[in-house]
C-alpha cells in the first residue's frame, strides 16, 4: 500500500545545540532533495549511497533550481541552516521506509523552520508515535514493543490535551472556535436550503457569503502571518517593563531572574537601553524586556530611546508598568499611560515602603481617563521584595484565563496547528475562487466544509453531527 | 394463535408490503428465490400513507439508483406521476433533484400488478406473529392463523405496524395509517429472540375536500415544462404528460395563535406520546413553538390522485384534536371553509435499533434474518425502498452462499443510507439528505447509471443488454473529453469575435475546447459553432461530458478525499476479533467495538465514542493479527 511520507521533530523541542528533523515515507528522500543544495548547489540526495552523511545546506530555494554557498553567505536569505544529513535506504531503517534526518543547529525555531519547509516540500506531519507505528506495522519491531507505543500516543493524546488545554482556552481556541461557529452556520444555512428548496431560499445569498468569506480568509491570514513572523527568537509570552527612571524596573528585573527560576538564556539587547532576559514562571515562559527608563525630553538622543520603548511595547503581549508611588505621577508617567493604551497592563505601585502619593484610585482614575482599560494594579516593594508573589500569581491568572498567550508563538511551536490553519485558509480561498467565478451554492459548502474540519483538527472535533443539529435548530425545515 | 397444520416451504419470507417490502421480494424473487411477501391487507400493497409524492432532495438520489441497481420504484412512478419537478435547479448538478406527485391509488395499484405478475412471488394476507428459529438461524415464520412458512430467509418490513398506535388529541386509536390493522404480535417474538427494540413517531397532515378550498387565494405550482423520467430505463417521452397542478399558501398569526391556545391538548406537549419524532418533519405545533419568530410557514396543497377529491395539507402535520384542527386550517387563506376528509394525526410504533444489523441489512446475531424500511428506524418511502431493495439482494445471495452486496458511502446515497444506519446513534427517524452525504459531488442523481448499473449487473438484477449499453456510454463520454481536451482552439480573428459575441473575455494564446467549457459563461452546446469535428451525440452523453468537464477541478479533489476513505473501509476486521484482547483500547471505544461489531477500520472510526487513538491502536493490533493468522 502507498504510504504518504511524513516528518517530525525527532529531538526535544527546546533549545539545544543540535536537532534532528526525521522525514519518512516514500518521497523522504526527493523531499529532502528538494530542500538540501550542497556548497556548489547541487543536489545530490537522490544519488548518494544508503547510510551516508552529507554536508551541506538546507535553503528555502522555491522559484529557483541552483543556489550556490559561498563562505561569505551570499544567498544567506536563501538559506536556511548548515546541516549533516544521512539517508537511510528502504528497507535498512527504522521504519523499514526511505527515511532521511536532518542534523540542524538547535533551536525550536530552526527546527520548526526545516520541518516547514519539509511540509512545503510535500511532507506531512507526523502524528505522535506514528514512526514506531510504521515500524511496527512494517514488521520492524514486535507487539510488544508496538504496544508500548500505542501507550505513548495515548499519553501523548493526553499529554497532548492537558498542555494545550490551557494554551488552548486562550485566545487561539477562542478564534478557532469562533471561527467554526460562524462557518457551520453558513453551511448549515445553504445545506437546509439544498434539503429543503421549497420553504428556504438562496437568493442574494452569495453577497453575503462574499463579505464573510473576506472576513474569515483575512481573520486566517492574520493568524498565518503571526506564525511566520520570527521576531522572537524563544517561545514565551514577550512581557516588556516599562516605567520612568529609578521606578524600581531594573531591581524588579532582578527579583524575577535572581530568584533562580532556571535562565534560559541572556541575551543583551542590540542597544546597550535594552536588556532582555527569559524566565519560566509557573511553567509559561516569560520573556522580560526591560527598557531604559522614558522620560518626557525634548533631546533627541532620549528621543530614540522613547522610541525604541514604544516600539517594543506595541509588540508586547503583556506590559509590567512601574510606578513610583512615592512621587507624584509626572510627565513621563503619562506619557507611558498614553504609550500603553489598548494593551494588557499590570501596574506596579511601587516603593511602598515609602509613604504613598499615588493611590491605586488615583492611578485608575488616570488611566480610564487615558482609555487604557485591561488593568491589574498591585502593590509592591522591590527594595522589600513584597508584592512580587502577587505579581507572579497576576501573570499566572491572565494565562491561564487566557487574557494573555503565548503571543503568536503557538503556532509556531505548534507546526500541527499551523498545518491545519493553513488548509482551512486554502479551502478558503477555493470558496472565494468559486465565489469569483459565479458557481452554484452546494459548491461553497463543499469548500465550507474542508475549512471547518481543518479547523476542528486544532481543537481535536470532528464534523459528527454537527452539521444535522445545527441545520435542525437554526432553520425550520417544512414537510 | 390457533394452531393448523399447514406448512409450506418456501426460499424467503418478506414481512410487509410497503415500499421496502416491494422491493425486497421483487429482488428475491427475480433473483430466482421462491418468495411469499405477508401483508395484513392486500389493498395496501406500496401504499403511501403521507405525503403523495416520490423523491425531493437527496430522496430523489436513491430512486435513481434504486433504479439502476435493478429496482422497481423509479419505473413505478415514471407510469403513475401526475406532476414532476427537477428541485434545485439554479444551483449545482449534484443537489439536483427530481420530485414527482403521485397519484397514489394508481402507484398502489400499479406495484400490485407487478408483484402479482412476478415470477416465483406469491402474495399473502395475512400476520407474521412469531419467527422461528434454530441455533440463531432463520428456519421460519408462524403466522396468526398457526401456518407455518419453513423458509431460509426473513426480511421484516414492517413499517409503521408494530403495535401501532394513532393519535389525533385525546383520541387515541390502536391502528396502522390510514385505520389498517396494526400488527401486535410480532414485537414479543423479536424481543424473545434479543433484539433490541425502540420506539418512533411520525405524523401526517389532514386530507381536505378539493370544493371545499379556494384557489384562488393561493399561488399554483406547476410541473417543469419538460419532464425528466426517474427510471433511466423510461423513454423520456413517455413522461411529458398534461400535469396536475399544486398550490401554496400560508399560515398566518391567528394559525399560530390557535395553536399556542392549544398546546395542552396536544398528545407530544401532553406527555402522552412516548415515540421520539423526526425533527426535520415537525408538526405545525412544533414549528409555532419552535420557530416563534417566524410569522408565517408554507403550505402546500397537493393533490392525492385525479381520481379523488382529497388534497394533501403538506406543511400542517399535527396531532392536536379534531376542533382545533379545523379551526387552525380554516385560518388558512383558501381554506376558510376547508372540510376534512382525513384527520392529522400522529403515528408510534415499534422499530429496531439499527446498529444491530450489518451493512448486508442481516442480524448481526440471527443469521438469515434481514430488515429494512421504517422497522429499521428510517423514515420516507425512498429510504425504505433503497434498503428493501439491499436487503432482499443479499438475503438471495447468502442463500446462494455468495459474497454479500455492500455499497458504500462513496458510491451512492444507498450507501451513506445504511452505513449511517447501521453506525451512527440516532434517535429520531433517519431521513436522507444531502448533508448526509461526504462525497455528494460524485453521486449525483445523473450518474446513477454510470456508478450502479454494473454493480446491479453482478447481482443478477440488470440485464447484460443494459449493462452493456452504459459502458458503451462510458465510452462515448471518455472519448468525447478526451477529443474536447485535445481540440486546440487558436486566437484567430473568428474567434475572438465569437468570444466577444458571447460575452466571453478574448484569447491571449491558443486554448482547447474544454478550457473554454469551463467558462462560467460558456458551454458545450454554445461552442458547437466553432467545434467542427464535433459529431452528434445522446443528450445524456453530452450533459456528463460538460459535468465532468466544468467542474473537473471540484471532482478531482473530491477522489482524493475518496482514495482516503477507501483506505480505511478495505482493513477489514475479521469477525471473530475479541476486543478484549487488546488491552489498550478504551473501555468506551471496546465497548462500543463489541456492540457494533463494525466490519472495517473505516465504520469503525465512525463510530460516535470511538478515538482516532482507538483507531490507531486497532491497526496496530490489527497487522499483527493478521501476521499470525498467516503463519
Amino acid at each position: 500500500m502507498k504510504t504518504d511520507t511524513i516528518a517530525a521533530i525527532a529531538t526535544a523541542m527546546a533549545d539545544s545545540g543540535i536537532g534532528i528533523i526525521r522525514i519518512s515515507g516514500e518521497e523522504a528522500i526527493e523531499i529532502a532533495d528538494r530542500m538540501f543544495r550542497t556548497r556548489s548547489g547541487r543536489r545530490i540526495l537522490r544519488e548518494v549511497t544508503s547510510h551516508t552523511i552529507n554536508y551541506g545546506y538546507i535553503v528555502d530555494n522555491f522559484g529557483e533550481e541552483k543556489i550556490v554557498v559561498d563562505e561569505v553567505g551570499l544567498n544567506a536569505n536563501r538559506v536556511v541552516d548548515e546541516v549533516m544529513v544521512s539517508v537511510m535506504k528502504s528497507p535498512c531503517s527504522y521504519t523499514t521506509e526511505d527515511t532521511v534526518e536532518i542534523n540542524c543547529h538547535g533551536g525550536v525555531l530552526m527546527m520548526n523552520r526545516i520541518l516547514e519547509l519539509a511540509v512545503k516540500n510535500g511532507a506531512r506531519i507526523a502524528e505522535p508515535g506514528e514512526f514506531t507505528k510504521r515500524a511496527f506495522l512494517n514488521g520492524r519491531i514486535d507487539l510488544s514493543r508496538a504496544e508500548a507505543v500505542i501507550d505513548i500516543i495515548h499519553s501523548k493524546n493526553q499529554f497532548a490535551l492537558e498542555s494545550s488545554v490551557s494554551q488552548l482556552k486562550g485566545s487561539v481556541s477562542e478564534a478557532v472556535q469562533k471561527l467554526r461557529q460562524e462557518l457551520i452556520y453558513e453551511i448549515a444555512f445553504i445545506e437546509s436550503a439544498l434539503d429543503d428548496p421549497e420553504h428556504i431560499s438562496l437568493e442574494g445569498y452569495g453577497e453575503k457569503l462574499s463579505e464573510k468569506t473576506e472576513n474569515i480568509i483575512s481573520r486566517l491570514k492574520k493568524l498565518l502571518d503571526s506564525s511566520d513572523n520570527g521576531k522572537m527568537l524563544k517561545e514565551g509570552i514577550s512581557t516588556v517593563i516599562v516605567g520612568k527612571p529609578n521606578a524600581g524596573k531594573s531591581s524588579l528585573l532582578n527579583i524575577l531572574v535572581g530568584e533562580e527560576k532556571a535562565i534560559v538564556t541572556d541575551i543583551a539587547g542590540t542597544t546597550r537601553d535594552v536588556l532582555e532576559e527569559s524566565i519560566r514562571l509557573h511553567g509559561i515562559s516569560l520573556n522580560i524586556i526591560d527598557t531604559a527608563g522614558i522620560r518626557y525630553t525634548e533631546d533627541v538622543v532620549e528621543k530614540i530611546g522613547v522610541e525604541r520603548a514604544r516600539k517594543y511595547a506595541s509588540l508586547a503581549d503583556l506590559i509590567v508598568f512601574v510606578v513610583d508611588a512615592s512621587l507624584p505621577l509626572d510627565e513621563s508617567d503619562y506619557d507611558i499611560i498614553r504609550m500603553i493604551s489598548g494593551k494588557k497592563v499590570i501596574v506596579l505601585l511601587n516603593k511602598t515602603d515609602l509613604d504613598e502619593v499615588v493611590t491605586e484610585s488615583i492611578l485608575t482614575d488616570e488611566m480610564n481617563a487615558m482609555d487604557a482599560s485591561h488593568i491589574r494594579v498591585i502593590k509592591t516593594s522591590t527594595k522589600e521584595n513584597v508584592g512580587i508573589d502577587l505579581l507572579e500569581q497576576a501573570i499566572k491568572d491572565m494565562f491561564f484565563q487566557g487574557e494573555i498567550s503565548f503571543n503568536d508563538e503557538v503556532f509556531i511551536t505548534n507546526m500541527r496547528h499551523k498545518e491545519a490553519i493553513m488548509n482551512a485558509y486554502e479551502s478558503m480561498l477555493q470558496v472565494r475562487s468559486s465565489l469569483e467565478n459565479d458557481m452554484p451554492e452546494d459548491f461553497y459548502s463543499i469548500d465550507l466544509m474542508s475549512s471547518y474540519s481543518s479547523l476542528g483538527t486544532i481543537i481535536g472535533e470532528e464534523v459528527g453531527e454537527d452539521l444535522v443539529n445545527e441545520i435542525f435548530s437554526k432553520f425550520c425545515m417544512g414537510k | 394463535m390457533f394452531g393448523t397444520n399447514i406448512k409450506e416451504e418456501v426460499d424467503v419470507c418478506v414481512v410487509g408490503a410497503g415500499h421496502a417490502g416491494c422491493e425486497a421480494a421483487l429482488a428475491c424473487a427475480r433473483l430466482g428465490l421462491n418468495t411469499v411477501i405477508f401483508t395484513v391487507s392486500v389493498d395496501s400493497i406500496a401504499l403511501m400513507p403521507c405525503n403523495p409524492n416520490i423523491g425531493g432532495s437527496s430522496k430523489g438520489h436513491l430512486v435513481r439508483e434504486i433504479d439502476a441497481l435493478g429496482g422497481e420504484m423509479g419505473k413505478n412512478i415514471d407510469k403513475t406521476f401526475i406532476q414532476s419537478k427537477m428541485l434545485n435547479v439554479s444551483k449545482g448538478p449534484a443537489v439536483h433533484s427530481l420530485r414527482a406527485q403521485a397519484d397514489k391509488a394508481e402507484y398502489s395499484r400499479l406495484m400490485r400488478k407487478v408483484l402479482e405478475n412476478q415470477d416465483h412471488l406469491t402474495i399473502k394476507q395475512a400476520e407474521v406473529c412469531e419467527l422461528l428459529t434454530e441455533d440463531n438461524h432463520i428456519v421460519g415464520v408462524k403466522t396468526f392463523t398457526g401456518t407455518i412458512y419453513e423458509c431460509k430467509a426473513v426480511i421484516l418490513c414492517t413499517g409503521t405496524y408494530l403495535k401501532a398506535r394513532c393519535l389525533c388529541g385525546e383520541s387515541i386509536t390502536y391502528t396502522g395509517p390510514n385505520g389498517l390493522q396494526s400488527a401486535n404480535h410480532l414485537t414479543d417474538s423479536l424481543k424473545k429472540l434479543g433484539i433490541e427494540m425502540r420506539r418512533f413517531k411520525t405524523g401526517t397532515p389532514a386530507r381536505m375536500d378539493k370544493r371545499s378550498l379556494d384557489f384562488s387565494k393561493m399561488e399554483e405550482q406547476f410541473g417543469d415544462e419538460r419532464v425528466v423520467p426517474f427510471s433511466f430505463s423510461t423513454d423520456p417521452e413517455d413522461v411529458q404528460i398534461d400535469q396536475a397542478s399544486c398550490w401554496l399558501t400560508y399560515t398566518n398569526e391567528n394559525t399560530h395563535e390557535i395553536i399556542r391556545g392549544n398546546l395542552d391538548r396536544s398528545p407530544i406537549y401532553a406527555g402522552i406520546i412516548e415515540g421520539t419524532g423526526p425533527r426535520y418533519c415537525p408538526s405545525i405545533e412544533d414549528k409555532v413553538v419552535k420557530f416563534a419568530d417566524k410569522e408565517r410557514h408554507q403550505v402546500f396543497i397537493e393533490p392525492e390522485g385525479l381520481h379523488t377529491n382529497e388534497m394533501y395539507v403538506a406543511g400542517m402535520s399535527s396531532s392536536l384534536p379534531e376542533d382545533v384542527q379545523l379551526a387552525m386550517y380554516r385560518t388558512v387563506p383558501g381554506m376558510e371553509n376547508c372540510k376534512i376528509v382525513r384527520n392529522a394525526y400522529a403515528i408510534e410504533y415499534d422499530c429496531i435499533n439499527p446498529r444491530q444489523l450489518f451493512p448486508t441489512l442481516e442480524f448481526k446475531n440471527i443469521r438469515g434474518l434481514f430488515s429494512a424500511g421504517q422497522f429499521n428506524g428510517s423514515s420516507g418511502y425512498e429510504e425504505a425502498a433503497a434498503q428493501g431493495l439491499i436487503a432482499g439482494i443479499n438475503a438471495a445471495l447468502s442463500i446462494q452462499n455468495k459474497e454479500p452486496f455492500v455499497i458504500d458511502r462513496s458510491e451512492a446515497y444507498v450507501g451513506v443510507l445504511i452505513d449511517d444506519l447501521v453506525t451512527k446513534e440516532s434517535f429520531e427517524p433517519y431521513r436522507m439528505m444531502t448533508s448526509r452525504a461526504e462525497y455528494r459531488l460524485i453521486l449525483r442523481q445523473d450518474n446513477a447509471d454510470l456508478r450502479l448499473r454494473e454493480k446491479g449487473y453482478k447481482a443478477g438484477l440488470v440485464s447484460e443488454e443494459v449493462y452493456k449499453s452504459v459502458l458503451d456510454k462510458r465510452e462515448m463520454i471518455d472519448k468525447e473529453v478526451y477529443r474536447l481536451k485535445n481540440t486546440s482552439i487558436g486566437a484567430s480573428k473568428n474567434i475572438q469575435e465569437f468570444l466577444s459575441l458571447k460575452g466571453s473575455s478574448i484569447l491571449k494564446t491558443g486554448t482547447n475546447l474544454s478550457e473554454l467549457i469551463c467558462r462560467p459563461e460558456l458551454s458545450y452546446e454554445i461552442l458547437s459553432e466553432i467545434d467542427v469535428n464535433r459529431q452528434l451525440l445522446p443528450a445524456d452523453v453530452i450533459e456528463q461530458v460538460e459535468i465532468e468537464i466544468k467542474y473537473e477541478g471540484y471532482i478531482s479533489r473530491q477522489m482524493r478525499q475518496v482514495e482516503q476513505f477507501k483506505k480505511m473501509e478495505k482493513k477489514k476486521i475479521p469477525s471473530d476479533l475479541d476486543y478484549n484482547d487488546i488491552k489498550s483500547l478504551r473501555l468506551e471505544a471496546r465497548q462500543k467495538l463489541i456492540s457494533y461489531k463494525p466490519v472495517s477500520v473505516g465504520q469503525a472510526s465512525r463510530i460516535s465514542g470511538v478515538s482516532p487513538a482507538d483507531i490507531s491502536v486497532l491497526l496496530v493490533y490489527l497487522e499483527q493479527f493478521n501476521k499470525n493468522n498467516k503463519c
